[in-house]
């Protein structure tokens, strides 16, 4: 009974283990296009109108 | 007995490993290095000549994340050279940029992945009027 349980974690652990590899594998797309807007926006200079205020605003607040 | 007290701790030392990798995983990519800031300051520059290119339709954005000369005709002849040099350097900048984001982060093989995602998001945030490049061919944002 014991065998058969420590067989049973041991085939978690291995299942564990390869989520592990895998996730570490995988391209992190939702970063990667974070890190792309942040360039394109410096080389584009799309932020050059909207600088940062010293208040702490939020940066898309509107004006009527 | 013991094996499993073995395993249990070994369980939560894994289970402590994917944590940590899961909190790894959800942070920014790396592009804060000397080599990407120059690739941006270079890009940058160049964008002052490339602009009125894209305005003008002779420049797009091709998906491949690289740009492209689309209408040549709207090229006067003598300038076409000084354009043709234009896009190579570019498309060199990017190429390296795409390359050096991918080894900044310790995973040189996620150069394609890079160049695809930059590619989508090049075209998303075009200008009104610059032209780019779709699955079905070049249409006008």
């Amino acid at each position: 009974m014991h065998a058969r349980t420590a067989l049973a974690v041991a085939a978690a652990l291995t299942l564990v283990t390869a989520g592990c590899v895998t996730i570490n594998i995988y391209f992190p797309a939702a970063a990667a296009e974070k890190a792309a807007d942040r360039i394109i926006d410096e080389v584009w200079q799309l932020r050059e109108g909207a600088k940062p205020e010293a208040g702490g605003a939020p940066a898309n607040g509107e004006r009527q | 007995m013991n094996i499993l007290q073995g395993l249990r701790v070994a369980l939560v030392a894994l289970l402590l490993g994917l944590a940590t990798l899961a909190f790894a995983q959800q942070g920014d990519l790396e592009i804060n290095t000397p080599a990407i800031a120059a690739l941006k300051q270079s890009m940058q520059q160049r964008h002052a000549q490339l602009a009125p290119l894209y305005a003008s339709g002779a420049v797009g954005l091709a998906r491949d994340g690289t740009v492209a000369l689309r209408d040549a005709s709207s090229v006067p002849l003598p300038q076409r050279a000084q354009v043709n040099t234009l896009i190579a350097a570019e498309n060199a900048d990017r190429a390296a940029l795409y390359r050096e984001i991918a080894r900044a982060n310790g995973r040189p093989e996620w150069e394609s992945d890079v160049r695809n995602t930059f590619a989508q998001r090049w075209i998303e945030r075009a200008q009104p009027g610059w032209w780019v490049q779709g699955p079905g061919g070049w249409v006008q944002k």
